[in-house]
């Protein structure tokens, strides 16, 4: 068991140091270096000779394969490098922005599992009702709303026209200004785990072994609760580990809209100015929490299900 | 024939909906069970074995429904029950085994947990009293190591462990009737004796009535004292076990009989290609006019064409349903 938690921990070592490699590459073949947005402004020109002073104390007059290689090297002693823009360490300006988005996510992951998954298991238990019916619909839409819409909507009706809650930001950081993002956040997911879910139910309330159970002479009651719940849990447990990533990544035009101080909002600035270890920080930081949860459910799934081998 | 019959079908007849409409799936299917016996009901796939089987315990799901007819278990209509009176009987009294039993188990249960829920369910045992008690179960189907095995899950087992769990489980609370719907089917053929002799000593021992479904007429020539040859969803010949296998009636029964492979019948009659009943089972939705079987039949006529058959008496008490039974 603990074998199987190190070795999948290990596994990700190759698929981090990729991934690092490819962002890598990716902003040393994009026109822009962090020079020229500093005069996208328009109002100065820097002069050439700064410029190239600049260039120089950030390496970046250096061949890509040199850079690169310091680069592996600073990872390899987990420094991330320094930030164009505020000279911190990227380790600091990410450990501050590391819990709002952790905050969002799990908030709207949390959102998405409370309600999508008992959704999908009374539309399922419940085929051909109004409560199936309706609910599906309302998945479906959720799958298709635009997030940015849906967010000025939430904004709309519950800051400016209810004045419930702040309409935006992440004031003292307390659940009142968390709801409105992790809700925009949440919807998308929560549909997509109803779906799931359902599908799931459905699938294995026509199982042989359910049939079996109703054999044995056990009520619709039973059967779920003996054998449906823990065998749809293995599927539906895989799916929220996955919308993980999805939401980690979609949080970057929530937390845009809603002035949240993460990750994502941290990303869209950085790439703006360039500010290429920032950005390559935040997408390491992002990957490896979306790694570390999708290890964390595949145990989970091996201590569910005993035909999953720890290998 | 003597002694008491547990089961009585009567004029059974299972709907299948299609878009609305209705097709007969079975059809006047009538027959009785006696207790202790063993009643043998063969046929092709997609005759209507298994889902008669599941229509007697209240098992049919969509698109399929009892359409009607009677079913008197132990003396009472089975079709009055709620489905809660119908699901009290089920595991109790009438057990189900099924064709597959690594799709039959639950998977993620370990297979001591799945037989203790019968005495959980039935016998209102608490969970530790449930589990010794599956220990027992386990030793009765002859499951060596039996306080091991119960902590096993199903894909840890072989095919014939496997289906003997079954068989613990069915038996468990000690029903009167146990539907078998080709219970060696999946075995190998070593294993089918083995599972075979386990399910005729165990429901003898204790009275058991059995209804074994299998479309292997050796199979049921050896366990069976009546036996019900289904076709199209319709019983075409119904007789005991020893005359319909010296002297088939029905021209179905005959061409599965011819259809079986005779141990050292080639080196007798040189290279004989195996015979077999040309076609196949024709769909629910498209039953010929007629008598069902004849597409299929040597000796049809233009009665058959024309006129469906009715059930007629034979002398040794059997029953056929052919205008050409005599």
């Amino acid at each position: 068991m603990i074998s199987f938690v190190l070795r999948r921990l290990l596994q990700m070592v190759p698929i981090v140091l990729s991934i690092a490699a490819v962002i890598f590459l990716m902003f040393s073949v994009i026109p822009g270096t962090f020079v020229s947005s500093m005069n996208d402004d328009g109002r100065s020109v820097m002069d050439a000779e700064v410029a190239a002073r600049i260039n120089k104390e950030f390496g970046l007059d250096d061949p890509v394969y040199i850079r690169f290689g310091k680069y592996v090297g600073q990872l390899a002693t987990l420094d991330l490098g320094t930030s164009f823009r505020t000279r911190q360490p990227v380790t600091t300006v990410l450990a501050d922005r590391m819990w709002p988005t952790a905050q969002l996510a799990l908030a709207s992951m949390l959102f998405a599992i409370v309600f999508g998954v008992p959704l999908g298991f009374i539309a399922a238990l419940r085929q051909g009702s109004w409560i199936d019916t309706i609910s599906m619909i309302s998945a479906v839409s959720g799958l298709s709303l635009p997030k940015f819409w849906l967010g000025l909507m939430l904004m709309y009706i519950f800051a400016l026209v209810l004045g419930w809650l702040p309409s935006f930001g992440y004031g003292d950081g307390g659940i009142r200004y968390l709801i409105l993002p992790s809700i925009a956040l949440g919807v998308a997911p929560m549909a997509l785990l109803a779906r799931t879910t359902r599908a799931t139910v459905l699938e294995i309330m026509d199982a042989d072994f359910v049939r079996t159970a109703r054999a044995k002479g056990m009520s619709e009651a039973r059967v779920v609760q003996w054998h449906l719940t823990r065998n749809a849990l293995v599927i539906v447990l895989t799916t929220i580990g996955l919308q993980f990533g999805t939401v980690i990544g979609q949080a970057v035009v929530v937390e845009k809209l809603f002035a949240w101080p993460g990750l994502g909002s941290l990303l869209v600035d950085s790439v703006t100015l360039r500010d290429i270890p920032v950005v390559q920080g935040a997408i390491l930081v992002i990957v490896l929490f979306f790694l570390l949860i999708n290890t964390l459910v595949d145990v989970v799934c091996a201590i569910i299900d005993p035909r999953i081998k720890y290998t | 024939m003597t002694g008491q019959a547990l089961l009585e079908v009567e004029d059974l007849r299972i709907d299948l909906s299609v878009n609305g409409r209705r097709y007969p799936a079975v059809q006047d299917v009538s027959f009785s069970i006696r207790r202790g016996e063993t009643f043998g009901l063969v046929g092709e796939s997609g005759c209507g074995k298994s889902i008669t089987a599941l229509a007697l315990i209240g098992l049919l799901r969509n698109p399929l429904s009892i359409g009607g007819g009677s079913i008197r278990f132990d003396g009472q209509e089975l079709r009055d029950l709620s489905p809660d009176g119908i699901r009290k009987l089920r595991g109790s009294r009438i057990s189900m085994i099924f064709q597959e039993p690594m799709t039959a188990l639950n998977p993620l249960s370990p297979v001591g947990r799945q037989i203790a829920e019968m005495f959980a369910l039935h016998k209102g045992a608490n969970w530790r009293e449930a589990e010794r008690q599956a220990v027992e179960a386990l030793a009765r189907v002859r499951v060596p190591a039996p306080e091991r095995r119960v902590k096993d899950y199903p894909h840890q087992l072989s095919g014939g462990m496997r289906q003997r769990v079954m068989i613990a489980m069915a038996l468990a609370c000690g029903p009167d009737l146990l539907l078998a719907d080709e219970p060696t089917t999946a075995l190998d053929v070593t294993v089918q004796a083995e599972i075979l002799d386990l399910i005729r000593e165990l429901s003898a021992a204790q009275g058991t009535a059995v209804l074994m479904i299998s479309h292997d007429l050796g199979l049921i020539a050896n366990m069976c004292q009546n036996v019900g040859v289904m076709y199209a969803g319709r019983l075409v010949e119904q007789r005991a076990a020893d005359n319909i296998f010296l002297a088939p009636r029905h021209p179905y029964t005959q061409g599965l009989l011819a259809a079986l492979p005779l141990l050292g019948a080639r080196s007798k009659f040189g290279r004989k290609k195996l015979k077999e009943i040309e076609g196949v089972v024709p769909p629910v939705v498209a039953f010929p006019t007629g008598c069902r079987f004849n597409p299929r039949c040597h000796a049809a006529t233009d009665l058959c064409r024309a006129e469906d058959p009715v059930v007629t008496s034979l002398p040794d008490s059997g029953l056929v349903r052919c205008h050409y039974h005599d």
